[in-house]
């Protein structure tokens, strides 16, 4: 919302000594931030005068048009300038700015030789005048509004400040200059004249018949003003004051009437539309569109309405899409002389539905849907219908009125809840004071306060103390810290979150942290398929490139990778924790109590449970060496056994127990790839990339990855450790010949199964797959030790049997001599 | 056995081991001095020849020079070994400037470790740390934070939503929805702070991105006042920004706070917009059954990616979710 101080001055006294930045402090500081202080005018010194254009010659040898053209300054000669715009003619009135002028972004005009002609100054775009972005053309003017050689700088009234305020959206009414003024006032402690009252006792005389209003549900708007207008001149011309006020809010000036129903939204905040009279057949009825049907709005575009849009109808059809936009068929054309004027406070929430539903944001409909002063329907048409007639030939038909407005109630305030809520004390004079500021009345004894019709947001004591906070100043309030609980820490899942991430990062991988969206193709060349491929799909994606939510954290670790990759890294490292979306769950219809109060614990229940399940992993990314080469030598390359033994770390930090198994799982090798197995659940997969992936994403041969379902983790029990036996251990190896499918883990299993109780570790040292035969050697060094005794090489030597022949029983295996 | 010629063994010894110019020569030194063939020897074998009254002299008069000649053995030894050390050691210099660190440097997202460092903070003080699912039901996110369908303020957050659109549920725009949570499953007093990824509709550029993380604080007990909230959030900005950091409170619009505030801090010689925050609106404790007439609360809220540009001065939000190697390891692990 814009703002000049022109316009601001015309309804608080400001004197001289306030700065245009004391104002936007003011302004900050009751909760209205200040995007841009516009000082305009600034970078820009004369002469500028308004000039009648007497000829022009086309120039046509350039690319562009050029035309040479003959001005009128007011001064003994006729000057000519160079202009490449179009849109103006003989006889229309211009601004030219002449040699020795300074337009903004230092531009010195001069007298200089051109497209071979002399220019002897230049005419101007609003741009070019820094008074707006429009430089379709030049700024052009009516007969009678300026006068030839007049100071365009005055007679513009370019010399002025500019706010630009961000108004929050519980503050519809500040969307005005009368807002914006109250707020100057009461901040700065200065006197408001409130523009409404002047127009409180204004009435026009009835010369006629004026066309009809009514409302047919009184829950879509509460009170309708038509004012029916007659004898309106069309050829009849904005005043300058009027059209430059309207330019400085950064609208455009279109014809009178329009000019003055934009000129009072401006000022007061309510949205105005006017009807060519002759177009609506009988009278104007709000209500609901009723069917679907096709509606052109004043934009020229084609509508097709929703059954529940509002509208304003005639008789015989839809004439506007209520608080929004016109149509076209009743337009204010060049030819209209009779005027139908609506003023109506439509209930915010039609008027949002009509904007939403046709993604159609007006200025009329910004206002509506954060609710418009109820008692402006009155006050708005009557100074509409006064600008209107001062302004031209117009007069008064007849005002017809439906409905009444509908205030917000008294509400009945405890001062000390305020005090309560502040944490600091503020006294029940002070209370009402600044209650009345802002338009409130009061009564001290009861303290039962009207809010004004403008601030429909002022509900409940929590509004109320706002209001006082913000007029007292934020900065009244101390600081003091809360008391505050003894103990809190991180829960389990929390600390074992944080270990994972730190056990990673310290052992050079770094971690990422990638948007959670993917798309079909990235989910089947993963080879994901069945629950794992299932996902959620956005409906409103930022780029239909990814409108899925991901499935997997691998995908978007490749993506980082490849980044890397070609910004020149080729050794790396990289891990991601976070959720992934497997569409478990349907979803269920929206469940939306009441919020007035908590919803039954059942409700409560249903909620949460409609709220699909999101798995959160941690998965790893492993390409090239596993070191970065340099003058001590070459390094070995990532392996499968590398992205395991990073999953199984990740177990063994939480203090978990697992088994393994090779699995065909994408998106792994499916020779390569191990399962990691906890209380019977699989719980992460780690190994070598499926070479088809490796290659299409372009990543290192043999690059390695791994994920952890760290939300299927159990949690690790408390820790009973068996005591530390001191006795000596004795050492047993055993070779074993099996065939090459036999398992290392299918091996060891039966060893330490047949081994007994005082076995205390078991190693395998050795690997030899060269035997021929398809068999493989796997060497085991085992570790003994009783808590109590020195063990006899007769014991030691049983329980190695005994774990030899569990092995041969289990695997096959032959023990291998010598 | 003359002293006269035992004490020329003495010195004959010690002159031969200090005229050794290494420790192989002190070798045939030794063997010529203590060997079995060295005078002392053949003295100390020839006592058993002598008389007991004899052999008692003599015996303690070799035993002396034995101990005279060893000592001058181990001196000179220590000498020659010092010498050789100090020589051969020199000869094994290494350049120990040459580069030696081979593994790569790993490190946390500098968001993990914003996070952690605010969540350490806040535990400090009895905060618990809550999180909630990132696909949000629309109720927790919207409806129970006061902000009702068709309200102009549902746009100030430009929201995905989740198909079937008439699910209702979202990507969750704040991590507001976790206070909700909270507050429908714990009983005053509640002290936690909500720290998460959250998602709204902007384009990626240099200040903005559709995937950004917020850490929010919710305090709901008897008697919290704003003034409570102004000390918590002035003692939160000196711990992010330093001890003279100061803040602001601006009056702001927000559904779930009422009144409502904008945080600023002052830093760097001018005034950042931090957050947002406010006392919780009463309409909010309500939704959630919790007694008004007993207790109030504050709550507040700010982008993490935000508060990491201000404070490491970042200029380009493109650095913080790309996961270029080269960015994300200058933070290390936050230590």
């Amino acid at each position: 919302m814009r703002a000049p101080l022109s316009w601001i001055k015309e309804f608080v006294d400001i004197p001289t000594s306030i700065t245009a930045e004391q104002i936007s402090d003011g302004l900050i500081r009751v909760g209205f931030e200040v995007e841009e202080i516009i000082k305009q005018g600034a970078d820009l010194t004369g002469p500028l005068v308004f000039a009648k254009v007497l000829s022009i010659e086309e120039i046509t040898e350039f690319k562009k048009p050029i035309r040479y053209v003959g001005i009128d300054c007011g001064e003994k000669t006729t000057r000519y300038v160079i202009c490449g715009a179009t849109n103006f003619a003989v006889g229309d009135l211009v601004v030219a700015a002449l040699p020795g002028a300074v337009l903004p972004g230092d531009f010195a005009i001069g007298a200089r030789e051109t497209y071979g002609k002399t220019s002897n100054g230049m005419i101007c775009s609003a741009r070019e005048l820094g008074l707006g972005e429009d430089h379709s053309g030049i700024m052009t003017f009516t007969e009678g509004t300026v006068k030839i050689g007049d100071d365009a700088i005055a007679g513009l009234m370019i010399n002025d400040v500019i706010f630009d305020v961000a108004v929050n959206p519980d503050r519809g009414y500040a969307l005005s200059i009368r807002g914006i003024a109250r707020e100057v006032a009461g901040s700065l402690g200065l006197k408001f004249s409130d523009p409404v009252d002047a127009l409180r006792e204004l009435t026009f005389a009835e010369t006629g018949k004026g066309v009809t209003a009514k409302i047919a549900d009184k829950s879509t708007a509460s009170v309708f003003y038509l004012r029916t207008l007659s004898k309106f001149d069309p050829s009849a011309t904005t005043p300058l004051w009027m059209r430059r006020r309207i330019e400085k809010m950064g609208m455009r000036s279109i014809s009178l009437v329009v000019d003055v129903t934009n000129y009072v939204m401006l000022e007061l905040g309510q949205p105005l539309h006017a009807f060519d009279k002759s177009k609506i057949k009988g009278g104007l009825t709000i209500k609901r569109a009723g069917k679907a049907q096709p509606f052109t709005t004043l934009d020229g575009q084609v509508r097709q309405l929703d059954p529940d849009d509002l509208m304003v109808c005639d008789d015989e059809q839809p004439l506007a899409l209520a608080g929004t936009m016109g149509g076209a068929t009743s337009e204010i054309s060049a030819t209209t002389t009779e005027i139908a004027l609506e003023a109506v406070r439509f209930d915010p929430i039609c008027v949002a539905k009509n904007s939403r539903r046709h993604k159609l944001s007006s200025e009329a409909s910004r206002r509506l849907e954060r609710s418009v002063d109820p008692s402006l329907a009155q006050y708005a048409s009557a100074r509409f219908v006064q600008l209107l007639t001062e302004n031209s030939s117009a007069v008064h038909v007849a005002t017809v009125v439906d409905g009444e407005p509908r205030f917000s109630p008294v509400v009945k305030l405890d001062p000390a809840y305020i005090t309560r809520t502040l944490g600091v004390e503020v006294a029940p004079a002070t209370i009402a004071e600044v209650l009345r500021t802002i338009g409130c009345d009061v009564n001290e004894k009861s303290f039962e306060v009207d809010p004004p019709a403008w601030r429909s947001d002022l509900l409940t004591p929590a509004d109320f103390t706002e209001e006082v906070a913000r007029m007292i100043g934020y900065d009244k309030i101390p600081s003091i810290l809360p008391p505050r609980p003894l103990h809190a820490s991180l829960t389990p899942t929390q600390k074992r979150r944080r270990a994972i991430a730190q056990m990673l990062a310290s052992r050079g991988l770094a971690e990422v942290q990638t948007f959670p969206f993917t798309n079909q193709e990235t989910i089947d060349s993963m080879g994901f398929v069945g629950e794992r491929a299932a996902t959620y799909r956005i409906a409103n994606p930022m780029s239909e490139e990814f409108p899925l939510m991901r499935v997997h954290l691998v995908p978007g670790l490749i993506e980082v990778a490849q980044r890397n990759i070609s910004r020149g890294a080729k050794d790396f490292a990289i891990f991601e924790m976070g959720s992934i979306f497997r569409s478990s769950q349907k979803l269920v219809p929206f469940i939306s109590p009441n919020i007035s109060k908590r919803p039954d614990q059942k409700i409560i229940d249903q909620i949460f449970a409609s709220v699909p399940p999101q798995a959160y992993h941690v998965a790893g990314l492993l390409v090239g060496k596993v070191e970065n080469e340099d003058w001590q030598g070459k390094a070995r390359a990532y392996t499968w056994q590398d992205a395991i033994a990073y999953a199984q770390d990740i177990l063994q930090l939480c203090n978990l127990q697992w088994t393994v198994k090779r699995s065909d799982f994408a998106p792994w090798h499916p020779g390569r790839c191990a399962e990691l197995i906890v209380d019977g659940k699989a719980v992460a997969h780690a190994g070598e990339l499926h070479p088809r992936i490796v290659a299409k994403y372009g990543l290192p041969e043999r690059s390695v990855a791994f994920a952890v379902g760290l939300s299927t983790l159990p949690d690790s029990g408390l820790v009973r450790p068996t005591t530390v036996g001191t006795m000596p251990a004795a050492l047993q190896d055993v070779a074993l010949i099996v065939d090459a499918e036999v398992t290392a883990a299918q091996v060891e299993t039966a060893l330490r199964s047949g081994a007994g109780e005082l076995l205390e570790s078991i190693t395998l040292f050795d690997r030899y797959d060269k035997l021929g035969d398809g068999k493989i050697s796997l060497a085991f060094s085992l570790v003994f030790r009783a808590p109590d005794r020195t063990l006899t090489g007769a014991e030691v030597t049983a329980m190695r049997e005994s774990a030899v022949a569990a092995a041969v029983k289990a695997t096959g295996a032959i023990l291998r001599t010598a | 056995m003359n002293p006269a010629d035992i004490a020329s063994w003495i010195s004959d010894a010690q002159k031969a081991f200090s005229a050794a110019s290494d420790l192989d020569q002190l070798k045939v030194a030794r063997l010529a001095h203590t060997g079995d063939k060295a005078p002392i020897s053949l003295a100390s074998r020839s006592l058993g020849t002598l008389s007991p009254e004899e052999k008692a002299s003599a015996g303690k008069l070799i035993g002396d020079a034995k101990a005279a000649i060893a000592e001058a053995l181990a001196s000179a030894t220590d000498k020659l070994e010092a010498s050789r050390d100090a020589k051969v050691l020199l000869e094994e210099v290494v350049d120990i400037t040459l580069p030696v660190q081979r593994t790569h440097r790993g490190g946390l997202h500098p968001i993990s470790i914003i996070k952690n460092e605010i969540s350490d903070f806040f535990i400090e003080q009895g905060y618990a740390v809550e999180e909630g699912p990132e696909l949000e039901s629309g109720w927790l996110n919207f409806d129970a934070l006061n902000i009702p369908a068709d309200h102009p303020a549902r746009t100030m957050q430009d929201t995905f939503f989740i198909e079937p659109v008439e699910s209702g549920v979202v990507l969750r725009t704040h991590t507001s929805p976790v206070q909700i949570r909270t507050m429908l499953t714990q009983e005053p007093p509640i002290y936690v702070i909500c720290p998460g990824r959250t998602f709204r509709a902007d384009e990626l550029d240099a200040t903005h991105s559709p995937v950004f993380h917020q850490v929010e604080g919710l305090v709901v007990d008897k008697g919290i006042t704003m003034a409570h909230l102004k000390g918590t959030l002035d003692n939160f900005a000196r711990h992010m920004f330093g001890p003279d950091v100061t803040t602001r409170l601006r009056p702001s619009f927000f559904p779930f706070t009422e009144p409502s505030a904008e945080v600023d801090i002052f830093f760097n010689n001018r005034w950042i917009e931090w957050g947002g925050c406010g006392m919780v609106n009463p309409k909010v404790l309500a939704t959630c059954g919790i007694d008004t007439d007993v207790y109030s609360g504050f709550a507040f809220g700010m982008g993490l990616e935000r508060t990491l540009m201000v404070r490491h001065g970042i200029t380009d939000m493109h650095d913080i979710v790309e996961g270029d190697l080269r960015f994300t390891r200058q933070f290390g692990v936050g230590l």
